[in-house]
């Protein structure tokens, strides 16, 4: 019975690193499947207006598209090329908590994530979407420098 | 200007209307204006407002009053029954996380509120208590507490019956669920009831959502800055609405989406800490109400006159039964239409039945209507149309005054809410009047832009007319998209009876199910 590591990828640097540490991991693991993981930041509890409202479907399918074909469709092949077993997600929500219940969805054993590039006040506020996923995943979380 | 105002006089004239019009050379533009608009408008507000044969009840109050209740027994209060479903819904309980970025639950309510909290909730509440004492406010919450079955039956068939189109973008509402519902139910008219309520809909997107607006953020401002020509006032909104509609300036819209939520918040909260400071009166307030309720206490019409206000002011604010809502709520891709239903019956629980009721407390409780220290009855105004208030107050300069005797600076807050709201509202409600200007004549470019520049028209005339003229073309417009729309829910009423059945037995047994645990 193999592992299954979840990599959150940020579009980033930190996903970068986290995509290189993931690949060091399975390498030891041997037979380890990895799942690349893209989360656009989006809340429903939001305010819009009426067009914002009419035009959503249309943005969220464009808003998944372009995920997928600039950051989890290159991601998945490079860790294809690269041998490995994989595959790619993307979805809208909470980044800790949506990274967290796509672990549970897809029965992944580990999280891997970069640290978070976002700073300043937002962070002050409402903490960092890694340190949020560390505080509340119910797998164990490796958090990539 | 002056001469667009001349011919329209003389039109007026024609018909026999306002001969006397004429006579005064030395008129103000704001003036002319004022005069032309009532007489334009005056026929189709006596018509609306046609007592029933016999009595003094308007026969529009009657048809609102009737649909709500055939509403509230023919879905088996389900208000109530499903209240703590609709809340469950709204918190995101039963949403698919896979759905996650489509419109939520509580975006489509947010969206659908903002565009109905707002001078209703603040004038339109003052309009009535002015009119028909507190009584008018028992009535306004028994207005809003039947008038979510009307709301949740019309939002319901909005969402079943919208257009979507191949771009992934939806158009929904009433006329939608006119022509599409009755083909499918094999009746003739659909279509044709379909183009009245759009043709209505266009007038009550001119009136309530925008010409009262403009007029009564006008009125603010004025109140603040001195006295000035509403027309200036007019121009200012018209080029702001103008940018954000024509010119797409999204960030103006943006902003105020957010604004006004918290604005709302802020109005709650000022009124509670006014009712908190006044504790020992709210006993006495409710007393009124109730008192009020039954005998009129004095008030022009009595008990009549304050039933008439209550029901009026409920419908005009909460907007149950009119199919605007069904406009708003057609945006969410839900695989159960019913549950948008469930959703929006809490609009006229937030908007009528809280804010509503906050205002006329904060008003009785303020102690602006005049009452005889004898009797403890209420004193008219030398017109006798309305209780006379200190100061002469009406409308939002009333709640203003009611508000400002406790916190003294509440008054420039609330202008400015009332600004943002009026705002808010007017850009909703270029929305909805799109919507059906678009099922008339079609989508394209120059059909929206030929709308959106009439709608920013009206916003100068709005600005420019005086109170009545302007809120009774507005409650007639609006009252007149609910004739409509309602005579279509009763024939659409059992496909919406359907979807209920369905769903509770699929609730009940397990197949619809929370994913938040």
């Amino acid at each position: 019975m193999g592992m299954k590591l979840l990599i959150g990828l940020d579009g980033h640097g930190s996903g970068e690193r986290a995509m290189a540490h993931a690949q060091v991991l399975a390498k030891q693991i041997g037979d380890c499947e990895l799942v690349a993981a893209y989360v656009i930041e989006w809340s429903p509890y939001s305010f819009q207006t009426q067009e914002e409202n009419a035009e959503r479907h249309k943005r969220r399918e464009e808003e998944l598209s372009t995920a997928t074909s600039r950051i989890i469709d290159p991601a998945v092949k490079s860790l294809r090329d690269a041998g490995f077993a994989a595959s790619g997600i993307v979805r809208h929500g909470d980044v800790a908590e949506t990274l967290n219940t796509l672990a549970e969805e897809q029965g992944a054993d580990q999280i891997i994530v970069g640290r978070s590039s976002e700073g300043g006040f937002t962070r002050r506020i409402f903490g960092s979407a890694t340190s949020n996923l560390v505080m509340s995943a119910s797998v164990p979380v490796t958090v990539v420098v | 200007m002056k001469n667009f105002s001349k011919l329209l006089l003389a039109q007026a004239a024609a018909f026999g209307l306002s001969a006397p019009a004429l006579a005064q050379e030395a008129m103000s533009i704001d003036q002319q204006v004022n005069q032309t608009f009532a007489a334009v408008t005056g026929p189709f507000v006596n018509f609306i407002f046609a007592p029933f044969p016999g009595t003094a009840f308007p026969w529009i109050v009657l048809w609102l009053v009737v649909a709500a209740s055939v509403f509230t027994v023919y879905f088996g209060l389900v208000q109530f029954r499903f209240f703590g479903h609709a809340i469950a819904l709204v918190k995101g309980d039963y949403s698919d996380p896979k759905d996650a970025g489509e419109v939520s639950h509580f975006q489509a309510l947010a969206t659908a509120l903002s565009g109905t909290v707002g001078l209703g909730n603040i004038a339109g509440v003052a309009v009535a208590v002015g009119i028909g004492g507190p009584g008018a406010t028992f009535w306004m919450i028994l207005a809003g507490l039947m008038g979510m079955a009307s709301k949740f039956t019309e939002c319901t068939l909005g969402v079943k019956y919208r257009n979507e189109y191949p771009d992934g973008t939806v158009s929904g509402g009433p006329m939608y669920y006119m022509s599409k519902g009755f083909t499918e139910l094999g009746l003739p008219g659909g279509k044709f009831l379909a183009v009245m309520f759009s043709v209505f809909c266009i007038l009550g997107a001119l009136g309530g959502g925008n010409m009262f607006q403009a007029n009564q953020a006008h009125a603010q401002i004025a109140g603040i800055v001195g006295d000035y020509p509403g027309w200036i006032t007019g121009i200012v909104f018209a080029a702001i609405v103008f940018a954000v509609i024509v010119g797409g300036i999204k960030s103006i819209a943006r902003v105020t989406e957010k604004v006004v939520p918290f604005m709302g918040i802020l109005y709650v909260g000022a009124a509670l800490i006014i009712l908190l400071v006044n504790y020992d009166k709210i006993g006495w307030a409710f007393g009124q109400i109730f008192a009020g309720a039954f005998t009129g206490l004095g008030v022009a019409g009595g008990l009549v006159g304050a039933l008439i206000q209550g029901f009026k002011r409920a419908a005009f604010s909460n907007e149950a039964g009119v199919g605007s809502a069904a406009i708003a709520h057609s945006a969410v891709r839900t695989k159960e239409p019913i549950t948008e239903g469930f959703v929006s019956l809490l609009e006229p629980l937030i908007d009528t039945v809280v804010i509503c009721t906050m205002t006329a407390l904060v008003i009785t409780i303020s102690g602006q209507l005049i009452t005889d220290p004898a009797t403890g009855q209420f004193i008219l105004n030398e017109a006798g149309g309305s209780i006379k208030t200190i100061g002469d107050t009406s409308g939002v300069a009333l709640t203003s005054a009611a508000f400002g005797s406790t916190i003294s600076w509440f008054p420039y807050v609330l202008a400015l809410a009332v600004v943002l709201f009026a705002f808010s509202t007017m850009i909703s409600w270029s929305y909805y009047g799109l919507k059906a200007w678009t099922y008339l004549f079609g989508e394209g470019k120059t059909t929206e832009l030929i709308f959106k520049v009439i709608f920013c028209i009206f916003i100068v005339i709005g600005a420019a007319a005086s109170l009545g003229p302007v809120i009774d073309f507005s409650d007639a417009a609006i009252f007149s998209m609910a004739v409509v729309n309602i005579f279509a829910i009763y024939f659409l009423m059992k496909i919406v009876k359907k979807e209920l059945n369905s769903y509770s037995t699929r609730l009940a047994n397990g197949e619809i199910r929370k994913f938040k645990k």
